[in-house]
């Protein structure tokens, strides 16, 4: 029998409209007299943003999900990747993405349509090249900031200024390549909405401790992607405030995310993306994966709450810190996004697997799934470290191979075989066997 | 109260009744390609064996890769969770099973009450299984039975790569047209499956007392390489593979008591 209510989000059509103009607008900047740029989900979008109101960038890596999940499509730009001599244990999201490139094709129909520049930030090794060859290929302008200053908890001032440095020499580079002037109010603007959007998201995702759990990491992937396309996009900004307020709303109504729910897990790294369906098959034994480090942490920056919680970090507006330069606004917005989550693991598996036994107890969680994703390197570097680490802490841990992007290194049938027996030493049965 | 439990392996499916909690029937097919008719057949063996009707039969629990095609059966076990529960029926110390089969390796950590602590099973690759075991005997033109006693002869290392079953398979190539003995080799095949094996189970911790199950447990190379590799003792099954059959029909008898 259901124990809890659920309901559909109200705010999904939206967040449907969101994701499908965002690309629209992308691929016909162009016809409005506007500027494609091209580069990762980490980078520095609100440094463009001073470029004007019709600038558009389209990021890589949630561009490659999307190929990944049309699946014939990826099919073909992985092979034509491969076809060009490139490795097939290369990131996958790269592989999807220089294919599409290669094809000449749009993921959403069409040509794929050729960025004016691109503009990356060096969060791994493949980060750091997959942009220089398209701007190789594709014969556009490029400029890479070099972010390897160590965890935060290691930022100093010289550290900082690393960063800072480069930023404000990438505006020199974007007026000189884009023959704009560049316009310090829209970068101001910019990362307002950069920290009020990373703040509001780690706070819907503070209200997933509630049980139940308001949402089911299937459904925040959907959300949590505007993160990835455009942090300093005011209307993102704005319409993850409308969902924390929906979210809230379901908290306080006790609405669930699945009406079973009697087992909390985490997963990590990004999941197989055309294969979400497995979210899905968990929930048969009322098991639903309420986020994890990669959900909470890519998107969200949070900080230590006075109680000793995780919570969302303060944002310089709310502490009254000026923003009133193009200086004071590069370094919030270094300072800012070098603390995320995500970003520390680079460095150091412990602190990754310190974060994710936080994330096991302040979500009461009764489990943790670790895809072992041979498409991601960077996230996936150090994952039988940070299993050690759960299962040390008495915390019941899984591994299930596979790949983000690669559908041809991802068995269902085993990752479900998998699962069952996970499910099965939790003392969990599915409720239509 | 009689209880009978299947395995649906890749290769065998195996069958064993119990009553009152001794074993009254054990019946061993191939499974070929009619896996449903394969299990059908193998419990009217069974039950001819045991000398009772089939719906004598109180409750079957169904493990292995085919288990969700299983007739009969009231509940499905995971090969985990079958391999846990029958090795405690077997050697109630048990507190590390590495059971290793045609299509599959699998360590499992197990508390002193049976529950599955931890576990691991090998992941995208045949090296880690019998299967591979018979395509290397095959290369070496040799019975499987022969090809474990005779990699006992040898006390030679020769490093082999057991991480794709491919380039291992060429490597054994190699060294027979290096001229390499047969029983050096087929060692070093047996070295290479067990290094696999022992690297996967420590992943979740290897606590005494350890217990072999699995057909790759009839191996005596196998066996051998896998003392070897572990450095220390470790016990074998008798009738080795029939352990998950043997857990799927101890959880019958378990979850018929219980009501």
């Amino acid at each position: 029998m259901p124990k809890y209510q659920t309901e559909p989000l109200k705010c999904w059509k939206k967040a449907k409209e969101l994701r499908d103009k965002y690309y629209l607008d992308y691929a016909t900047a162009h016809e409005r007299g506007g500027l494609r740029w091209t580069g990762g989900a980490w980078a520095f979008d609100a440094i463009p943003a001073g470029l004007g109101d019709d600038v558009y960038p389209i990021t890589g890596e949630p561009y490659a999900a999307g190929i990944a999940f049309n699946k014939p499509f990826s099919l073909r730009c992985l092979e034509e990747a491969e076809s060009k001599g490139w490795a097939r244990d290369l990131c996958a999201y790269m592989r999807n993405y220089w294919g599409s490139m290669y094809l000449d094709e749009y993921n959403t129909g069409g040509k794929y349509p050729k960025p004016d520049f691109a503009f990356q930030d060096h969060i791994c090794c493949s980060h750091a090249k997959w942009y220089q060859h398209v701007a190789e290929y594709k014969n556009i302008p490029y400029f890479c900031i070099d972010i390897s200053v160590g965890p935060y908890k290691d930022l100093n001032e010289d550290r900082l200024m690393f960063v800072v440095n480069q930023m404000h020499e990438s505006i020199e580079f974007l007026e000189k390549t884009t023959g704009r002037t560049y316009d310090d109010e829209k970068l101001i603007e910019a990362v307002k909405n950069d920290c009020r959007l990373t703040s509001v998201w780690a706070e819907i995702c503070a209200l997933n401790r509630n049980i139940p759990a308001p949402l089911d990491e299937k459904t925040m992937y959907s959300l949590y992607v505007f993160g990835t396309l455009q942090k300093a996009k005011k209307e993102f900004a704005d319409f993850y405030e409308e969902l924390r307020d929906e979210v809230q709303d379901r908290v306080d109504r006790g609405i669930a995310a699945i009406a079973n729910e009697r087992c909390r897990l985490m997963s990590d790294t990004q999941p197989p993306w055309g294969f979400l369906k497995v979210f899905r098959y968990l929930e048969g034994y009322g098991a639903l994966s309420v986020g994890s480090l990669y959900s909470f942490g890519l998107i969200g920056i949070w900080e230590d709450k006075p109680d000793g919680t995780w919570g969302p970090r303060t944002t310089p507006m709310d502490k009254g810190i000026p923003i009133d330069t193009r200086d004071q606004a590069l370094r919030i917005l270094a300072d800012w996004n070098l603390s995320k989550p995500e970003f520390q693991h680079f460095y150091d598996a412990g602190l990754k697997t310190k974060m994710m036994l936080r994330i096991v107890k302040e979500w009461k969680l009764d489990g943790v799934m670790l895809h072992m994703n041979r498409g991601c390197e960077g996230l996936s570097c150090g994952i039988s470290e940070n299993r050690l680490g759960i299962a040390e802490a008495g915390v019941p841990v899984m591994t299930f191979e596979g790949n983000m992007g690669d559908e041809r290194e991802f068995d269902e049938i085993k990752t479900r075989d998998r699962m069952d027996t996970f499910m099965e030493t939790l003392g969990l049965e599915r409720s239509e066997s | 109260m009689i209880t009978a439990g299947m395995d649906l392996g890749s290769k065998f499916i195996k069958i064993v009744i119990l009553k009152d909690g001794e074993i009254i029937a054990r019946v061993k097919m191939l499974s070929g390609f009619e896996q449903e008719v394969t299990a059908n057949d193998a419990m009217k063996e069974a039950c001819e064996q045991a000398g009772i009707e089939s719906d004598a039969i109180d409750r079957i629990v169904a493990t292995g890769v085919g288990r969700s095609i299983a007739p009969f059966a009231h509940n499905k076990l995971t090969e985990v969770g079958a391999a846990a529960r029958g090795a405690i029926a077997r050697l109630p110390e048990t507190r590390t099973v590495i059971d290793v089969g045609a299509e599959e390796g699998r360590a499992i950590l197990i508390t002193p009450e049976g529950k599955v602590r931890d576990f691991a099973i090998n992941e995208k690759c045949a090296a880690g299984s019998g299967t591979f075991t018979e395509t290397m005997a095959r290369a070496l033109e040799l019975e499987l039975a022969e090809f474990g006693q005779l990699s006992l002869k040898s006390d030679k290392v020769i490093p082999m790569n057991a991480q794709c079953a491919v380039f291992a398979e060429s490597e054994v190539v190699s060294l027979l047209h290096a001229k390499t003995p047969k029983h050096d080799i087929a060692r070093a095949v047996h070295d290479a499956i067990a290094s696999r094996i022992v690297s996967m189970a420590r992943r979740v911790s290897v606590e005494k007392e350890v217990l072999l199950v699995g057909g790759m447990a009839y191996n005596v190379g196998f066996v051998a390489s896998m003392k070897r590799t572990l450095e220390m003792e470790i016990h074998v099954a008798d009738e080795p593979d029939y352990v998950p059959a043997e857990g799927a029909a101890w959880t019958a008898y378990d979850k018929a008591s219980a009501i």
